[in-house]
């Protein structure tokens, strides 16, 4: 790469994220000083000392690239996605939070009060005997208090904003970061709104495990099983896999580790839908041909919309689920 | 559907009663049973509810999980998936890949909300006219007595 005359503007942002992905910029190691030679970083509040209203002094188009990681969860959310987007020329959803929901949209799958209720007075590590969640305005000696306010449904970034470009992956592999980047830097894009780092095929394409044209008689719990094949695909071996569905580019991580692929590269190219592929891909699997033995093969999988759409519930046609009101 | 199934309803017996929820269902028949069936029931003159528009497919194995829940987000009430008995697959076995992928997808669809009565798995033969007027009108009064379903509000409720 070679250094551009004037350096370049990068900004990083965490909507509703783990920290993972300012983590996963790191893991590319050595390269991370090649890019600290071509950029600066004017704004990223896990590593530099910025304020929200030093982004709002800058002029609008200033920051050249915009990294925004984590899901729109909260009014705070949006309104930097929205601040980014205007400070911006480009702007990049990072990680499986910002292009697809991610793991923080699987609340989707409960109303905002069931996990307030979880959060703030059952779960295990909350102490709070006197019953307090947090309210948007509250008055604490004589000064006036503001918190930014939950919504019901987490929303992927290009649910608020229009997003340039998406590099998936929770977290994103060390080569699809330095892929994105050299993209960017290089100019060789996508199209607009077009995944940048990633490959285009499915996951099985990087996968170790051969498939054998086997069909699954039940499905066991990664946790409590050990596929007694040590070279068979597991989905054949009765452990949900998300690979049939997910896009590549990972170098198939999970799977070297002899663990299933989880699907946090979101969906191929084409899919709108992640977890009804894996329905679609797992239904031609099933070994019998009686409904009532069909059906207790598939009841065996625990939880089947939180594994189909661990990461893209918020990229899903469902989204959330159906409220009682 | 196709030219033979314009049911009269000048004597309509039941008239439509005043800001009745009227359900909109989606349904996927195949082209072998299902959907002649379908037909059968029209030539018949069979009288059902007028509350399901059909979607002609191949083979009930055609029907991707995601066509269902693409249908639901985009306005439907319900959907029917439509096709042929067990061992009469044209195409061998392709009813069974739909039959593994439903309690599957049902299974899901609990997850999310969304009531059994609103998605439904019928085998329905080329033969069976009056049965598929059956599962219309009973999914019909199932779901209207459910109310509209309007997913996109469900999405868009803060």
């Amino acid at each position: 790469m070679e250094a551009p005359k004037e350096k370049l503007k990068l900004a990083f942002y965490w909507g509703a994220s783990c920290g993972g992905c300012e983590i996963s910029l790191l893991e590319i190691g050595a390269k991370l000083l090649k890019v600290v030679e071509i950029a600066d970083l004017v704004f990223c509040p896990c590593l530099v000392d910025t304020k929200y209203k030093d982004v709002e002094a800058m002029p609008d188009g200033y920051i050249n690239v915009s990294f925004y990681n984590g899901a729109v969860r909260s009014s705070e959310n949006e309104h930097i996605a929205k601040l980014l987007r205007q400070k911006s020329q480009v702007l990049v959803a990072y990680g499986s939070c910002a292009t697809d929901g991610g793991v923080p949209a699987l609340s989707n799958l409960y109303t905002l009060k069931e996990t307030k209720h979880r959060a703030y007075h059952e779960s295990e590590s909350t102490v709070n005997p006197d019953g307090v969640e947090p309210v948007p305005e509250s008055s604490v000696n004589g000064y006036d208090l503001h918190l930014p306010t939950l919504y019901n449904t987490v929303r992927k970034l290009s649910d608020v904003v229009k997003v340039d470009f998406k590099i998936p992956g929770c977290g994103t592999a060390p080569d699809t970061t330095w892929n994105a980047i050299e993209q960017l830097v290089t100019g060789n894009l996508p199209e607009p709104g077009g995944v940048l780092g990633a490959g285009r095929k499915a996951v099985c394409e990087e996968c170790p495990y051969e498939r054998r044209e086997t069909r699954i008689t039940g499905f066991h719990r990664p946790h409590t099983y050990v596929p007694p094949e040590k070279d068979q695909c597991l989905l054949e071996q009765g452990i949900v896999c998300m690979g049939p569905a997910t896009r590549s580019g990972c170098g198939a991580m999970c799977l070297q580790a002899k663990l299933p692929c989880r699907g946090c590269y979101g969906p191929l190219p084409g899919i709108e839908d992640q977890g009804a592929k894996v329905i679609a891909a797992i239904g031609s699997l099933v070994a019998s041909e009686d409904e009532e033995e069909i059906k207790n093969v598939v009841d065996q999988i625990v939880d089947p919309a939180g594994t189909f759409y661990r990461f893209s519930m918020a990229n899903s046609y469902m989204v959330r689920r159906k409220l009682d009101e | 559907m196709a030219e033979g199934t314009t049911v009269q309803s000048t004597q309509s017996a039941d008239p439509k009663p005043e800001g009745r929820f009227e359900p909109r269902i989606i349904g996927f028949l195949c082209w072998w049973c299902a959907y002649t069936g379908a037909d059968l029931a029209g030539t018949s003159r069979i009288k059902y509810s007028p509350n399901v528009s059909v979607i002609r497919v191949m083979c009930s194995g055609r029907v991707d999980s995601s066509f269902v829940l693409k249908a639901l987000r985009g306005g439907a009430d319900g959907v029917l998936i439509a096709g042929c008995h067990p061992g009469d697959c044209h195409y061998i076995n392709g009813n069974m890949k739909t039959a593994a992928r439903f309690p599957l997808l049902r299974n899901m669809l609990r997850q999310f909300n969304v009531e059994d009565e609103r998605v439904r798995l019928e085998w329905v033969s080329a033969s069976e006219g009056d049965k598929f007027a059956r599962i219309v009108d009973e999914m019909t009064e199932d779901i209207r007595k459910l109310g509209p379903l309007n997913w996109e509000a469900n999405v868009g409720g803060k």
